[in-house]
């Protein structure tokens, strides 16, 4: 029962990076219906900016004070992360708005290939560890012969997802922003003869789906501590795999369908096979395309002619 | 339009502030992408600890570049606005036999590339041009008309493509080290299970949309591989299979013994014998795979392919089973990836999961894209300029006297695949090289060309 409660725990954490990256791909794909197959990539860009700048902050500029250096951190990443997205958008994606049906998707395999090997080239092959922090446990209940223990890193990594999603409801429901995008995801073109200026939302989009990465990212790090130049395509197929099982193009099915992937990917390691955690998740990717393609909270994707 | 000599000078200061201005966006937005992925690189000291070194001189290149690069291009722009409207109507259309003239040339090239090779660098330099270079080659030739037949022909997006390699190589050396067969069984037997799998896998997921497909195809081969990771007890997990035999020549070895080819013939051993040979062998599957493609355009699957390419909703209104049409190309695909992966374990008597991750499917995606979407000719020049090209790489020890003892050119291979692929999506979506057009056209109708292909207009 503990450790049943414990992996609990530990399943929730990972769900939540895993739905913070899954908003993304869906929002993008909500907007533009296009599968925006470097974002796993762009989440890992924002490990190695979030880890440079922790190293930074803590090396060279000496903040001590860790909360402050987190902030920071994450804010920076968060910017930065934005800027990537932005380009990545405007240079590879826009572009093809028009052009044949694979040619985004084409796109942005290449785009991720090049940031993937981007990284590899100017920060090196090896795995880089980042320096411990926030290790200290908190032991919730002490059972018979095993201990549900929760630490500071989790209880971070989920208040701060429950507050960025909470903030970034309030600005997709209430703000213009938030309605245009909406106007968009509806019919593009209505929208633009409205006034909305479509480009601008599109690239916005792109913007909030790498900031919430860049978010994860930095939780990423505190997580587990070590970051590599191909720590993007995992996590990424997996998010994917989230958005895709809440229902693509769901907002609450992304994070819904995060927090399953994480819980199911903790079990499956828990009690059947670690070796094989990612073969169940890709498993469920194909069965949910296969037999649920509008997921658990998706409309039903109707093709027009 | 023209626009009067007087008017274009007074009016010259605007567009250069204008580009200036542009210019100097692109080298806020350079700086904002290389810090601090560029400018500070994380190195481990002697304890152990990460540290960081700063590179801020990088930064200042790759800004520079962006600044310069961008004016340059404004420039390029602004020049060909002007020259517009004479050149509009002229656009290059290849002369009617240049594509059969340069098959036939190249097929020269290719069947007397082994003695070129040994004629020019001697024995010891034509092991390594005829193995790195030409099988190395040949492979990833065949791989792009396998995966051609796929995404050229039938428009599947296959990201999963080395799957089927994967199970070719995997078949082959399984059967070979448990019931002790030749290579020449395993061959047909590594082609047929492959298309299998390809059945296996394409019937469930055939039905899905483009990128969707593409996705599962993603995560169907990375399933192949993780399970050939973990699956000890079979594959051996990691450490791969070795000891694969080495294909003969009707039954006689490449090896120095008496019954050894070179004893037959009566002529000295050397190792290039096999190398040769093993040459021929890719270049004839590379061949069958061609051949047979060709003749299947000229079938009604063919023909269907291409249909499904172009519009698959129109396709269904005509009357195509399209999940039959779309299951034949992946399982004719697949199973000339699973004849190149049963050559490609025969030839290196050594697998392991390395060889088959999802960059080996990406890099042999990138050769059918840059190629030219179901264009033969096209996909075979791009295989021999991306993986000659990486070859060639290798040997460019020059660099090293400008950039520093630590530059490794092959580093950048990935980083220019993926960047190739991106610039020819804008630039020329249906293909660097080459473009095909369906066999059959209603001929009054615009020519699909590359720069037409939107919305509207195919």
């Amino acid at each position: 029962m503990e450790y049943l409660a414990q992996q609990l725990i530990n399943g929730l954490t990972l769900g939540s990076i895993y739905g913070l990256i899954a908003i993304g791909y869906t929002m993008v794909f909500g907007i533009i219906g296009m599968v925006n197959f470097a974002h796993g990539d762009v989440f890992m860009v924002s490990t190695f900016i979030a880890l440079i700048f922790l190293l930074a902050l803590t090396q060279i500029l000496g903040v001590g004070f860790l909360a402050v250096a987190l902030f920071i951190v994450l804010i920076l990443a968060m910017l930065l992360t934005s800027v990537w997205a932005w380009a990545i958008e405007r240079l590879a994606y826009r572009p093809l708005r028009g052009s044949f049906r694979l040619a985004p998707m084409i796109s942005a395999i290449g785009m991720s290939i090049f940031l993937s090997n981007l990284v590899q080239v100017t920060q090196g092959p090896r795995n880089k560890a980042s320096p411990s922090i926030l290790s200290d446990v908190i032991v919730l209940r002490e059972g018979a012969n095993y201990a549900v223990s929760i630490s500071y890193k989790q209880i971070l990594i989920v208040t701060v997802t429950a507050v960025l999603l909470a903030a970034f409801w309030y600005v997709v429901q209430r703000t213009s922003l938030g309605r245009a995008q909406r106007a968009c995801e509806q019919d593009r073109r209505m929208a633009a003869l409205l006034g909305v200026d479509v480009d601008r939302t599109i690239s916005l989009t792109f913007v909030m789906g790498a900031a919430l990465a860049a978010v994860a990212g930095l939780l990423f790090l505190i997580y587990y501590g070590v970051v590599n130049f191909n720590d993007g395509f995992v996590p990424g197929v997996k998010a994917f795999t989230a958005a895709v099982l809440g229902g693509i193009g769901s907002l609450p099915g992304a994070v819904l369908g995060g927090l399953l992937i994480g819980l199911i990917e903790t079990l499956w390691s828990a009690y059947f096979s670690i070796d094989y955690k990612d073969v169940a998740t890709f498993c469920i990717l194909a069965v949910t395309l296969i037999f649920l393609p509008s997921g658990l909270l998706g409309r039903p994707d109707v093709e027009k002619v | 339009m023209p626009v009067a000599p007087a008017e274009l000078r007074s009016s010259s200061a605007r567009p250069i502030l204008a580009a200036l201005k542009e210019a100097f966006g692109a080298a806020l937005l350079a700086l904002g992408l290389s810090v601090p992925i560029l400018a500070l690189r994380t190195e481990q000291d002697i304890s152990n600890q990460l540290v960081l070194r700063p590179r801020w001189d990088y930064v200042a290149v790759a800004v520079l570049a962006a600044f310069l690069g961008r004016l340059l291009y404004l420039a390029a722009a602004a020049a060909n606005a002007r020259r517009a409207p004479r050149q509009a109507a002229a656009a290059w259309v290849p002369p009617a036999g240049l594509a059969r003239f340069v098959s036939i040339a190249g097929l020269i090239v290719l069947l007397l590339y082994p003695p070129i090779a040994l004629a020019l660098t001697g024995r010891a330099g034509a092991i390594k041009w005829i193995d790195n270079f030409g099988i190395q080659i040949m492979i990833y030739i065949m791989l792009g008309w396998g995966l051609n037949i796929v995404v050229g022909l039938a428009g599947l997006l296959d990201l999963g493509y080395v799957a089927f390699y994967a199970v070719g190589a995997y078949s082959t050396a399984l059967l070979a080290q448990n019931f002790h067969l030749s290579f020449w069984l395993c061959l047909p037997l590594a082609g047929i299970l492959a298309a299998f799998w390809g059945i296996l896998l394409g019937f469930p997921v055939l039905r899905l949309r483009g990128d969707y497909l593409a996705i599962v195809t993603l995560a169907f081969g990375e399933i192949i591989r993780l399970v050939l990771i973990n699956w000890v007890p079979v594959t051996n997990g990691y450490a791969g299979i070795s000891g694969i035999p080495r294909p003969s020549f009707f039954g006689l070895p490449f090896n120095a013994s008496d019954q050894g080819f070179a004893a037959f013939f009566g002529i000295e051993f050397t190792p290039l014998h096999r190398l040769i040979f093993l040459f021929y062998v890719i270049l004839a599957l590379a061949l069958l795979t061609n051949w047979v493609t060709l003749r299947l355009r000229r079938l009604p699957i063919g023909r269907a392919w291409e249909a499904l390419r172009e519009d698959e909703i129109a396709c269904r209104s005509l009357g195509i089973n399209t999940t039959n049409t779309k299951l034949t190309a992946f399982a004719i695909g697949a199973g000339f990836g699973g004849f190149a992966g049963s050559f490609f374990a025969a030839r290196q008597g050594f697998i392991s999961p390395e060889s088959f991750t999802f960059m080996e499917s990406a890099v042999v995606l990138a050769i059918v894209v840059l190629g030219g979407m179901g264009s033969q000719i096209g996909v075979a020049i791009a295989a021999v300029a991306m993986i000659g090209g990486t070859e060639i790489l290798r040997e460019l020890d020059w660099l090293k006297d400008i950039f520093g003892p630590a530059f490794d050119p092959t580093q950048y291979r990935m980083l220019l695949f993926g960047l190739a692929m991106v610039v020819v999506m804008i630039w020329k979506p249906r293909g660097l090289i080459s473009y095909r057009q369906p066999s059959i056209f209603l001929h009054e109708s615009k020519p699909v060309r590359a720069d037409m292909v939107k919305e509207g207009h195919g």
